[in-house]
């Protein structure tokens, strides 16, 4: 069975099973491996993806649920790379092992939009679903401020 | 300085490295390290050695033939071979090595990369620099003397000739590799001991960045296998006919049963293959398997943790024994005494174990993985597949965090043997559940310290037993206690000036898969040294910090192999590496400085210290904690303080410091793998959990010590220290002992 959603702007029709969640659409058929997989559960975070202007957990959300969304992933948070959160994240060397920041930086950048001068607290709660186990966390809350700074 | 001896092209170089680093290289002459093309002679390019190829372009290619899981080693080899080369940093190309022996040792694993490679890097950069410098030389017809490298070309400055490296690689060809190449001073370094920015950070803020689980391949099957429950155990029954109904679903495949010892093989199981990851998951939810779980299904926690701390408490297997320990017990004005105790822990990378393996026409295969040690990945899969290693080829994606996991190829050889049953392309793709539950587990262990204090708050007699399943256990049945190399990890290299000591091991023996998690058997040995040392002021009536430096004692270097402790100061020598009190004391200083040791606190804060060397660095740090009035742990700031020696990207030591902090911080708070009925009861997030922003500290202060000394590790020797000093300062800030992790147990998380 189709389901028809925009992912990253472009059109797509993808032939899966409704339930199938989001995430492993993604990756496994429509060959988008940005979005990672971390528990399968909606505890960590690295499959964060944003459909319509909402952060979701991509891992327990069915394709279905997308079908005529927008759906937003890593790769197309910025044409050349170059979003706020983006050169932040470069600019003070955030990744470790790097795995967890598609969703760091999706959960970021949506917390951005909404608030755009958040204090260390504001990113507290809306970062805390997303888990760093290299323990980044330190320099992703001093990221997310200089790219309130950059992009005021 | 090391040799590079040159005999001609086409042909194999072998050096053996310096004592104490075990490090046998090959070098190979030719431009390719791909393997089969060892013998295309490419004039567009020339090769001094394995690592470097440099093409005509002028791109000079760099091999990193370590894993890249967040240390940062893809910035930092290249850092060393570029700067002395000085080639510019904008015109290397980082290559990632395949798992080939030519490389050396390639297992990225006890903070080795750096503080083990530094002078093979820097002979590979330096030797293709005075080659260069030789082909110019040979050019202009001067002395290769009057010569230079600098920024990327040769300069002859009384003629005012020179050449780029690519348009040298011609005559460079036909030059002998220098064999007594010099390696720069310090003070001409342009990258060593720069902070360079990662050179993976567009790749990772971009989603490109490729790891092991990312790997497509035409007509790929995505695999999902279920385990026994229980180590050792097996299928007694299947019946999948539920699982083959499951639309996507192709295969269902019983794997070879498990081995025992349980080394690096697969676990056995049930394999279902399926045309995307989410049928395959499906699919094996559907299996109905009936286990005969083995020799381990009574394998209970609670139980052995009674047993365990039981052992420790008697008399075990001396290692070390200084004075007369009973004789000072007897003299002494003060006994104090304590046990402690620590859980098994999963390393739990955020990306699980994931594989992929294609077969080749030859019956060999070739695999990309996210592995720590590629060239036990290419042995393991060519055992499983009974053909020679040298028709395995290992593709090294990046990481998503290793901590040791990943050091096991088990998976690797798990998607190896299932593309040979089914002839196709095959990813096999843990879950989260299969990564915490079957993994290889960091030890759990229990230890009894005793120490007799005088009427001055001397300490003049230390006892410390400590038990725990050994790692030994996984290559060996018959291995039932710690190792001399484990008790080396933090119990046989006490530093402490203590006049009588005596230190056990006792045995134990392990009912699930040991092995390495970040600092090893120094996360338990830290966390009961640190923590009994902090008892000991307040019994002493002294302030922490000051009782530590009192103790490590008079400037020295300890030298335990000198009282018959069979120590291996983790592969390098003691000359090079000592275990130096001064150094240890001057971080004390350092770090207790930085946090303002002494200070007037907030109302129910307190401030904890821990110092401890491993893996040939010494890190101490501070944490300062509340309780929140929901009865919480907090931690509201850690300073550390390191002497790694030599350091090559400060930013990235600092990084490691920062992730040691949190990653200390998870198993000080949370971190707890139990088991019943031989099986692991957590399993994802939700009862495995892991310090999230919402608990990270408002700041992480690093500073790193100006040593002139050789390069320590790096990516281990933060974590130890932070659960003592955790601790320590929840006991300054209300008065409570707390001797066993994690403080969840305790309420207190």
């Amino acid at each position: 069975m189709a389901v028809d959603l925009t992912i990253n702007g472009q059109s797509v029709s993808l032939d899966v099973d409704p339930q199938m969640p989001l995430l492993w659409a993604l990756r496994d058929v429509a060959g988008l491996t940005g979005t990672k997989f971390g528990c399968g559960k909606a505890l960590c975070g690295a499959c964060n993806v944003n459909v319509d202007g909402q952060v979701v957990r991509s891992c327990v959300f069915p394709v279905s649920a997308a079908a005529g969304k927008n759906v937003m992933t890593i790769e197309g948070l910025s044409e050349d790379g170059d979003h706020p959160v983006q050169l932040a994240w470069r600019a003070l060397n955030v990744p470790q092992c790097g795995y967890c920041q598609s969703g760091q930086i999706i959960s970021a950048a949506a917390l951005l939009e909404r608030n755009p001068k958040p204090s260390d607290a504001d990113i507290n709660n809306a970062m805390s679903g997303n888990i760093c186990r290299c323990g980044t966390y330190t320099r992703i809350r001093a990221a997310i401020h200089r790219a309130a700074e950059d992009q005021s | 300085m090391s040799n590079i001896e040159h005999i001609s092209r086409r042909e194999f170089l072998q050096r053996t490295g310096k004592a104490g680093g075990g490090l046998v290289l090959a070098l190979t002459l030719t431009s390719a390290c791909q393997p089969g093309e060892e013998d295309i002679a490419d004039t567009s390019s020339v090769a001094p050695n394995v690592y470097v190829n440099i093409r005509n372009d002028g791109i000079v290619e760099i091999y990193c033939h370590r894993s890249e899981m967040g240390q940062g080693i893809r910035t930092c080899l290249p850092q060393i071979i570029a700067d002395e080369m000085d080639a510019d940093w904008d015109r290397i190309e980082l290559i990632q090595a395949l798992g080939d022996e030519k490389y050396g040792d390639q297992n990225t694993d006890g903070s080795t990369s750096i503080r083990r490679h530094f002078d093979l890097l820097r002979t590979a950069g330096a030797s293709a620099r005075e080659m260069l410098i030789a082909a110019a030389a040979a050019t202009w017809d001067v002395p290769a003397a009057e010569c230079v490298a600098r920024e990327h070309a040769v300069h002859h400055e009384a003629s005012g000739s020179s050449a780029g490296f690519g348009e040298l690689v011609a005559a460079a060809a036909e030059i002998e590799v220098p064999t007594d190449a010099t390696f720069k001073s310090p003070n001409e370094y342009r990258y060593i001991g720069k902070s360079m920015d990662i050179i993976d950070g567009f790749a990772m803020t971009t989603g490109q960045a490729a790891y092991g689980i990312d790997t497509a391949l035409p007509g790929m099957l995505y695999a999902s296998i279920e385990r026994c429950p229980a180590v050792g155990g097996a299928v007694k029954s299947l019946d999948d006919t539920a699982a083959k109904s499951v639309a996507g679903v192709s295969h269902v495949l019983r794997m070879p049963d498990a081995t025992a010892p349980p080394v690096f093989n697969p676990l056995g199981g049930v394999a279902v293959l399926a045309s995307n990851t989410w049928a395959a998951q499906k699919g094996r939810e559907a299996l109905d398997i009936e286990w005969d779980l083995g020799a381990n299904a009574e394998y209970d926690s609670a139980s052995y943790r009674e047993h365990l701390t039981a052992t420790a408490r008697n008399a075990g297997r001396s290692v070390l024994n200084r004075g007369d320990v009973e004789a000072a017990f007897g003299d002494a004005a003060t006994i104090h005494e304590a046990e402690y105790f620590a859980p098994h822990l999963s390393q739990a990378p955020m990306e699980p174990p994931a594989a992929t393996a294609r077969m080749a026409d030859d019956g060999g295969c070739e695999v990309w993985a996210c592995t720590q040690d590629p060239q036990s990945a290419q042995q393991t899969v060519a055992a499983i597949l009974g053909v020679d290693k040298a028709q395995v080829k290992v593709n090294v994606t990046l990481l998503g965090g290793g901590f040791g996991r990943k050091s096991k190829p088990d998976f690797i050889a798990e998607a190896a043997w299932l593309a040979k049953e089914t002839g196709r392309p095959v990813k096999v793709t843990w879950t989260r559940e299969d990564d915490i539950r079957h993994g290889y587990l960091h030890s759990v262990s229990a230890q009894c310290l005793k120490a007799g204090l005088d009427a001055d708050g001397n300490t003049t007699a230390w006892q410390h037993c400590t038990v725990f399943p050994s790692i030994g256990s996984t290559f060996d049945a018959a291995a039932t206690g710690p190792s001399a190399g484990e008790l080396g990890l933090g119990m046989t290299d006490n530093p402490y000036a203590i006049p009588n000591m005596r230190l056990e091991a006792g045995d134990a023996k392990a009912h699930l898969r040991i092995g390495w998690l970040r600092s090893v058997c120094n996360v338990y040995h830290a966390f009961a040294n640190c923590s009994f040392v902090d008892e000991l002021a307040y019994q002493a009536g002294s302030d922490p910090k000051d009782h530590l430096l009192r103790l490590l004692g008079s400037p020295r270097k300890v030298d335990p192999t000198a009282e018959g402790v069979e120590y291996d100061n983790y592969g390098q020598g003691l000359d090079t590496h000592p275990i130096d009190t001064a150094r240890i004391a001057a971080v004390v200083e350092k770090v207790a400085d930085m946090a303002g040791w002494g200070r007037v606190l907030p109302q129910g804060h307190g401030l904890g210290i821990a110092v401890h060397r491993s893996f040939l660095s010494t890190v101490g740090t501070v944490a300062e904690v509340s309780v929140n009035d929901d009865g919480k742990l907090v931690v509201h700031e850690l300073w550390t303080a390191i002497d790694a020696g030599t350091v090559i990207n400060p930013d990235r030591v600092k990084s490691q410091m920062e992730g040691a902090g949190i990653f200390g911080m998870s198993l000080a708070l949370h971190g707890e793998i139990t088991a019943k009925g031989g099986a692991v009861v957590e399993g994802n997030f939700d009862t495995y959990p892991v310090v999230r922003m919402n608990e990270a500290p408002a700041a992480i202060n690093v500073h790193i010590m100006d040593v002139d000394a050789p390069p320590g590790g790096v990516g281990e020797p933060g974590v130890p220290p932070v659960a003592p000093a955790i601790v320590n300062a929840y006991f300054a800030a209300t008065g409570n002992r707390i001797r066993e992790l994690p403080l969840r147990n305790s309420g207190l998380a």
